[in-house]
């Protein structure tokens, strides 16, 4: 009951992060809502599997893979905006602050 | 059709739809943000079709996804900020 409960959840936040991955303007604000998508939906799945299967064979590989994915997309979401902005891809038009420009150099 | 039957299809249906961004992306970086997160989806139904196929290997090919999809993604950015690869 709870790990349904847990995936619906998952699920739920996968497709918010993907209406935000169409709908938004540039690619940071599109980065940051997959990114969100990615960390908490797909975590929240695993951590749905893990309460199905308890704590044996099946269900500690999905403990094993939560922590390896919240820190892994994170890293390569920070690796993405950095190699995105030194690439020379400008803001949205809306955007109205940008910070890292004066920290950069 | 249960309920997780019906939350597999609409998470196979969500990673398809990443595939819009990645066709329609307007600059390259919106292409590998789409690419990324397509990984993550492609993780997300690992899990749910282990649940529903009963089946507990599925779970290896998402951790294999994961790292997989890590390492190409800090590559790509790698080559998105000019530098070598050894820096």
């Amino acid at each position: 009951m709870i790990s349904t409960i847990l995936i619906t959840v998952g699920v739920l936040f996968n497709l918010f992060g993907c209406i935000g991955l169409i709908r938004l303007p540039d690619v940071y604000n599109r980065l940051q809502s997959a990114t969100k998508c990615g960390t908490l939906g797909t975590c929240s799945i695993l951590a749905g599997v893990l309460f199905h299967y308890g704590l044996v064979d099946s269900g500690v590989k999905a403990l094993i893979a939560i922590p390896l994915l919240f820190f892994a997309a994170t890293a390569a979401a920070h690796a993405l905006v950095r190699g995105a902005y030194h690439f020379g891809i400008k803001l949205g038009d809306k955007s109205v602050k940008d910070d890292y420009k004066d920290a950069v150099r | 059709m249960d309920l997780l039957h019906i939350l597999l299809y609409i998470q196979i249906a969500l990673s398809a739809s990443c595939l819009y961004r990645i066709i329609r992306g307007p600059s390259i970086a919106d292409r590998m943000v789409a690419i990324d997160i397509f990984g993550v989806l492609v993780v997300g139904i690992c899990g749910i079709l282990s649940i529903t196929l009963e089946r507990g290997f599925i779970l290896d090919i998402g951790i294999a996804w994961i790292i997989l999809s890590f390492i190409g993604t800090l590559t790509l950015a790698k080559y998105l900020s000019g530098k070598k690869l050894n820096e």
